[in-house]
């Protein structure tokens, strides 16, 4: 007895309870969706879906929790730079999978100017950086809101039809990158889809990530989260460093909504920046990173947690009670665990 | 008021251990009503210890009391909180004041114990609606004032006060209690002026005159001489001295302060290092230098360091000697000159100061010196990783991977060498004592291969044995490679049993360079005043 009280404390200790909180939900709504007549295939296809549509835009919180410039919840500016690629993309009437290379190249060059600017200003608020960056993205996606109607955009599938110019709120992104990922080596197996482009790109850059992370500079960023004045006297330019993982997250966020567009078929401009970054942030603690702790596994985990919690809720709930509870408790769950991740700073599980 | 025969205050026996590392013991003296007993000693001697004991602090009820009694008036007295030592008539000011800044003197003085009256809300809401007595107030606080003869405007606010009018207030927040009968200063003359001490000292004796019992700490030993009836000199816990103020010299308090003479085996083994370096070559040469650390300002110095060397800096806490490898390895904002085999240094720049051949062992371990939620392999590798590129293996010719297995196997050879009790090199620093943490610290630096390594405190808060170990492997890396070794210190004791040459450092200057065979007195002198000990000899 005691013993297996002991296995089930070491798996806890080593998985974590909120992850294993999370999980026993998910397994549970799975173990339901049955009775509400809720197809299982369809439902795991769903989350592969989602997994393979937001990963990166998890993936994008890894360096900056790495040099200790915390949670990117300034990820909006780096879904901005993603959205002015995309679009430039489009106006410049590249059609077809090419259409989402020029995206990226030009995302990741406006990626590169933003977060280094955005590494600059997070260098001088040192102790406060989640804070700024909160209000970082809100500026900045305030900001565009103005520019997405003043910019010289031209194109018809983009502008509004009756002025003739400024953005609409909507683009689709078919005939341009639509599913060019999502479609690639897609393949159905026991009636799950397998979005395996989404996937496999997904995976090239964890794996870039991960390489970065082994390298000598990766230490250094590493070392500069873990204690920034024990850097500084191995002699490492802390600042650099962090500006640095400032533009990596920035790039890879901008990457994240391409790869986010041509599974999701739409550009979302204006206020859509707004509402990515706490799904990220969430996702990547219910993965078990930490504050200033994460690795491409808590990246993994906590984006199939919380999509799955996010596509299994809805549908579960709305068919077993017939109301409309399961906004509210897929908030309750996705804010409750920022929350509780924030509370416990310092511990974080593989 | 109390028989003459019954002092005020007797402390017996009073013994203290922090988790069975005893700080203080055999502790007995007694104060008489206007008495001043002055208490001085190296930091770490246990004089701080002692007070909070006798103020009830909750350090000490929080770390498993004390052992021993203190009777006041021929009570023994037990205090469970600072509360309790206020209302038996004890008063404290301390290092740090503890003062609201926007709050006028008076203000501060009677702070939680104002003079109030009733007013109409207080019928419904209770005492705390009481309004205040303004005039009351101040006349209470002019009162508390007087007793000081000092000429301290009540009205005015802390945050304008010149220091020494900080200081004053707080000593008469401690008079205006009623029942003050033992005050306790620590280190009050610290940060005054020479006029404010002065004045300090007067308010002192007229104290006295009133009946108060006043335990003075200072390192100023002058000052101890002038207003002191008694006198304790406290060494590694206990008290080395009881002594009247009777035909007393600086010399003989500081001699009884630092210590014991250096015993024969000692001075071998002084020797034995002494043969180990050149005498002319000089490798370092430090010039005019001044250091940007707080707490620990370097105003001029001026140093040579010779090759092989093991140089000491000793001095008492907060002189600059820290400041010293701080400021040379760019940790804090320098200036002068620092050449190192003939190569001028930059200043603020770590990693050059890596890169040309010094290391440095930092006294901050836990702040500077580790990561302690990484494994140990990256704390011993990571210095030489970056500035020095090893422990790298390079793919395709540009990217520089971590060579695993490299910093593996070093690392197992430090815990090894240095005896670092661990379960693997992959705990996390975090996870072991503060000795073998600071092997770590030390392996860190010597896997860097210097050519001068600092030392700054490295044996402070581990115990006896990792001390032992950690000063042998200094010693040994001192004479197996030839590496010089600056030492930084607060322990003369330590120093003197490693060092050849021992610089000691007061008010942010090289006081004077002593072999470590001189006798105590003399260092003591150097540390408590160097201007003094200059003319005396």
């Amino acid at each position: 007895m005691s013993k297996q009280d002991n296995v089930f404390k070491s798996l806890v200790n080593s998985f974590g309870l909120p992850r294993l909180l999370i999980a026993g939900f998910l397994l549970l709504l799975f173990c339901i969706a049955p009775i509400g007549h809720i197809s299982i295939t369809q439902s795991i296809s769903d989350v592969l879906m989602r997994f393979g549509q937001n990963a990166v835009l998890v993936l994008a919180m890894v360096p900056m929790i790495h040099s200790g410039c915390g949670l990117n919840f300034g990820l909006p500016l780096g879904i901005i730079a993603g959205l002015l690629g995309g679009t430039l993309a489009i106006e410049l009437n590249v059609v077809g999978a090419a259409s989402f290379f020029v995206a990226i190249i030009f995302s990741v060059l406006f990626a590169i100017v933003f977060g280094y600017v955005y590494g600059i200003l997070l260098n001088r608020i040192k102790g406060s950086e989640m804070m700024i960056a909160t209000y970082v993205g809100y500026a900045a996606v305030a900001f565009m809101c103005m520019m997405w109607l003043l910019l010289p955009y031209k194109h018809p599938q983009m502008v509004w039809g009756y002025a003739g110019r400024g953005l609409r709120t909507t683009i689709s992104t078919e005939g341009f990158y639509y599913h060019v990922l999502s479609d690639f080596l897609s393949f159905k197996i026991f009636g799950i889809t397998i979005p395996t482009g989404s996937i496999l790109f997904f995976a090239f850059l964890a794996l870039c990530i991960w390489a970065f992370l082994h390298t000598k500079s990766g230490t250094a960023m590493t070392a500069v989260g873990s204690n920034p004045v024990f850097a500084r006297a191995c002699g490492i330019n802390v600042n650099k460093i962090r500006t640095l993982s400032v533009i990596m997250s920035t790039a890879l966020g901008a990457i994240g909504i391409l790869v986010y567009q041509q599974s999701f078929g739409f550009i979302q401009l204006y206020m859509g920046p707004f509402y990515m970054a706490l799904p990220a942030v969430s996702a990547i603690l219910i993965g078990g990173a930490s504050v200033n702790k994460a690795s491409i596994a808590n990246v993994v985990i906590g984006t199939l947690l919380f999509q799955g919690i996010v596509t299994m809720t809805p549908s579960v709930m709305n068919s077993i009670i017939h109301t409309d509870m399961s906004e509210v408790i897929r908030i309750v769950v996705s804010n409750g665990m920022i929350l509780y991740a924030l509370t416990r700073k310092s511990e974080a599980t593989l | 008021m109390s028989d003459n025969n019954i002092p005020l205050l007797e402390v017996r026996n009073v013994k203290k251990d922090f988790f069975g590392n005893v700080v203080l013991k055999d502790i007995n003296f007694t104060l008489k009503e206007g008495e001043i007993l002055g208490l001085v000693g190296e930091n770490g001697a246990g004089k701080s210890t002692l007070m909070k004991i006798l103020f009830g602090m909750k350090e000490i009820t929080e770390t498993g009391g004390y052992e021993g009694s203190i009777l006041l008036n021929g009570k023994e007295v037990k205090f469970k909180s600072s509360f309790d030592a206020l209302n038996a008539g004890f008063g404290m000011v301390h290092q740090e004041f503890s003062l609201i800044p926007e709050f006028t003197a008076t203000e501060n003085i009677v702070l939680n114990r104002e003079s109030v009256k009733y007013s109409f809300a207080s019928e419904l809401y209770g005492d705390r609606l009481n309004t205040l007595d303004r005039e009351d107030m101040r006349k209470r606080a002019v009162e508390a004032i007087k007793k000081l003869q000092v000429n301290l405007d009540e009205n005015m606010s802390v945050s304008q006060m010149p220091v020494g009018y900080k200081q004053f207030t707080e000593i008469s927040r401690e008079l205006s209690r009623d029942g003050m009968k033992i005050l306790i200063l620590d280190e009050p003359t610290a940060v005054l002026t020479e006029n404010e001490a002065e004045s300090l000292l007067q308010a002192m004796k007229r104290l006295k005159a009133h009946g108060i019992a006043i335990i003075f700490i200072t390192h100023r030993l002058q000052e101890i001489i002038d207003v002191c009836d008694k006198i304790i000199v406290m060494r590694d816990g206990k008290i080395v001295e009881d002594m009247k103020n009777e035909n007393i010299n600086i010399r003989q308090i500081a001699k009884a302060m630092v210590g014991r003479e250096v015993s024969q085996v000692q001075n071998e083994n002084s020797a034995q290092v002494s043969n180990n370096f050149s005498e002319d070559e000089t490798i370092l040469e430090v010039k005019n230098l001044w250091v940007d650390m707080p707490g620990e300002i370097v105003h001029d110095v001026n140093l040579k360091v010779k090759r092989g060397e093991i140089l000491g800096i000793a001095g008492l806490a907060g002189q600059g000697k820290i400041g010293i490898p701080n400021g040379i390895m760019g940790l804090f904002n320098a200036g002068g000159e620092v050449i190192f085999n003939g190569k001028k240094l930059p200043h603020n720049n770590p990693k050059e100061c890596i890169k040309n051949g010094l290391a440095f062992v930092s006294e901050d371990r836990r702040g500077v010196g580790l990561l302690l939620d990484e494994s140990l392999e990256w704390n011993v590798s990571f210095g030489a990783m970056q500035a020095q590129n090893r422990f790298l293996k390079k793919i395709c010719g540009i990217i520089k991977w971590r060579d695993k297995a490299d910093i593996k196997k070093t690392t197992e050879r430090c815990i090894q060498a240095l005896q670092i009790k661990c379960t693997s090199s992959k705990q996390k620093a975090r996870e072991l004592s503060g000795g073998n943490q600071q092997k770590i610290c030390l392996a860190k630096a010597f896997v860097l291969k210097p050519k001068l390594l600092f030392v700054s405190e490295a044996t402070r808060g581990i115990d006896i044995g990792a001390k032992a170990l950690v000063l042998d492997a200094l010693k040994k890396y001192n004479k197996e490679s030839g590496v010089t070794i600056v030492m930084v210190s607060s322990e003369l004791e330590e120093l003197r049993s490693v060092c050849s040459r021992i610089a000691v450092v007061t008010d942010g200057k090289v006081a004077g360079i002593l072999p470590s065979s001189s006798s105590s007195d003399e260092f003591g002198l150097l540390m408590v005043a160097g201007h003094e000990a200059k003319e005396a000899v």
